[in-house]
């Protein structure tokens, strides 16, 4: 397979169209959990029980089709290599958790890949949705009528005091977490996220850095949530949550601007230099591709690098995990291996730019 | 920032952290979080695992050890899920429900849980299933009108009043009927 093929593979169609403020919120995304009524949840339900809800599932909507949501593929995890598996948690479509299980668990998935179901996860279902950038309420518009059309054949468990009740007593009442996907190099550059940090989760939502295989936010990309799940509707959550991005995004162009006021050399230098390493480093670990990555991110939108596509940061970032190294190359890679593949793919990819 | 464990690695984990009633802010590498048992690993980095434990401590009963009414002694005993066979203990020990029906056999003990969880909430203000909720939907209708009936009613808007006293009627009619045909 050629290396576009495979990009176009690895990247969900999704994540290639351009969404609002795109610039800086990567992907916004719902995630509600919902469970049966009748049947024990996950955690403690026995394998005829959970193979049950498998059944359900293949026979109502293997190959069903929702409004944008076409040809809905049931995906089970025995089914699956330890590879495989760690690409659909590269891409977000399952969670660690789904993926280590071997049993009674799966995936169903929209052909777009903008819907995934996580079945028999911590809860019977999962619906994930997610849209390109900063566009909360219309991803949560569209979960629900998701959910809808899912609590036509399904009875949920629902309580009129408690809400939607879900395995973990975090998730009760809306079941949701709705999160959205930054890329906020400025903020972090200038040290200000750190002073945010502590701000943001007075307000009940938690920001963090995601990527790292060890601690840091890799890359300068935060994920912003929500914390709270009762007592709030879904709506006033999305609306807390909007506000807070709103803000973030606001001072993120601001602490740009004065970057390249006060900087700019510097900045232009710092961005050069992490482009001169991608296109010409022969090995280069995670941690320091993250980092030029997010560099030739900020350039290009502030226009320092021109003719490259805006995308490249999604893409490499997904493209060089350990997961889609190895599927790429088609075979188990040590960390010296992966530092190695990880250094061609990405020179081979800025190629494609010429 | 720096992680408040180690002091080595850049804190990657932000968040408050209520340990009974008392807020404090909490700032971890990753490695310090899963090591300390801040975070159980799952989609949520602060998924809260650890910390619920620590909240499940909470003592609900206001009496003393030697004041043993007829409550305590189930909790003696072990309040224990009918549908499930999951026990408050096994909750509190795992953090997670057996199934929809925990939540009633443990329905005493949850409220301290939730509040001290979703800040003080106890009560869901949000979707309703559209089919199994139709009920509910109405009932909240009902709840919204009879606001509005009073607020016509102190504003001496009598004959919109009477409007919507009617629509009460028709829609307490509804409610009813359905509530009888479930049995
Ligand atoms: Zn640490
Ligand atoms: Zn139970």
């Amino acid at each position: 397979m050629s290396l576009e093929q495979f990009i176009s593979k690895a990247v969900s169609p999704w994540l290639k169209e351009d969404g609002p403020d795109s610039d800086i919120v990567l992907s916004s995304r719902i995630r509600l959990a919902r469970n049966f009524d009748q049947i024990p949840f996950p955690i403690i339900a026995d394998k005829s029980e959970l193979e049950k809800v498998l059944d359900f599932f293949g026979q109502e909507y293997q190959h069903q089709s929702f409004k944008a949501y076409e040809d809905l593929e049931l995906v089970q995890m025995r089914d699956l290599k330890p590879i495989e598996k760690r690409v659909l948690v590269e891409k977000h479509l399952i969670s660690p958790h789904l993926a280590e299980s071997n049993g009674e668990s799966a995936a169903l998935i929209s052909k777009s890949e903008q819907v995934s179901l996580m079945i028999n996860e911590e809860d019977h279902i999962r619906i994930q949705l997610y849209l390109p950038g900063f566009q909360l309420e219309r991803a949560l518009q569209q979960a629900f009528e998701f959910d809808d059309w899912l609590e036509e054949k399904i009875n949920y468990a629902f309580d009129e005091q408690r809400g939607y009740l879900t395995s973990c007593p975090t998730n009760v009442g809306t079941g949701m977490r709705a999160s959205v996907m930054m890329h906020i190099p400025a903020l972090a550059l200038t040290q200000q996220i750190n002073r945010m940090i502590p701000a943001i989760s007075q307000l009940g939502l938690v920001a963090r850095g995601i990527y790292g295989e060890g601690s840091e936010a890799l890359g300068n990309i935060f994920q912003i949530s929500n914390q709270i799940t009762l007592g709030k509707s879904e709506w006033d959550i999305v609306e807390d949550l909007q506000s807070v991005v709103q803000q973030l995004i606001e001072r993120e162009r601001k602490a740009r601007q004065s970057l390249m006021d006060q900087t700019g050399l510097q900045l232009e230098d710092r961005i050069f230099r992490s482009y001169g390493i991608l296109e010409h480093s022969r090995i280069i670990e995670s941690k320091e591709a993250a980092k030029c990555l997010s560099d030739v991110r900020l350039g290009i939108d502030l226009g320092y690098l021109k003719n490259i596509s805006n995308t490249i940061l999604n893409e490499l970032t997904i493209l060089t995990q350990p997961g889609f190294l190895q599927q790429y190359a088609k075979k188990t890679l040590s960390p010296d291996e992966r530092d190695e593949l990880r250094a061609s793919l990405i020179r081979e990819r800025l190629d494609l730019e010429k | 920032m720096e992680c408040q464990e180690c002091h080595e690695r850049p804190a990657a984990l932000h968040f408050t952290q209520v340990v009974n009633g008392d807020k404090t802010e909490v700032h971890v590498c990753e490695h310090c979080a899963k090591e300390k048992g801040y975070m159980s690993y799952g989609e949520e980095g602060y998924s809260l695992h650890h910390l619920l434990s620590g909240l499940f401590n909470f003592e609900p009963s206001p009496f003393g050890k030697s004041t043993s009414t007829s409550n305590e002694k189930i909790s003696e005993q072990g309040l224990k899920c009918p549908k499930c066979g999951m026990t408050y203990k096994d909750f509190t020990r795992v953090g997670k429900f057996g199934c929809s029906e925990c939540y009633q056999a443990f329905s005493d003990r949850l409220n301290p849980i939730f509040r001290r969880v979703h800040s003080g909430n106890t009560k869901h203000d949000g979707k309703i299933p559209k089919r199994i909720g139709s009920n509910l939907h109405q009932k909240k209708e009902l709840e919204q009108y009879r606001i509005k009936l009073q607020q016509l009613i102190e504003q001496e808007a009598f004959e919109q009043a009477a409007k919507v006293r009617d629509q009460i009627k028709k829609l307490e009619k509804e409610v009813h009927c359905k509530e009888e045909g479930e049995f």
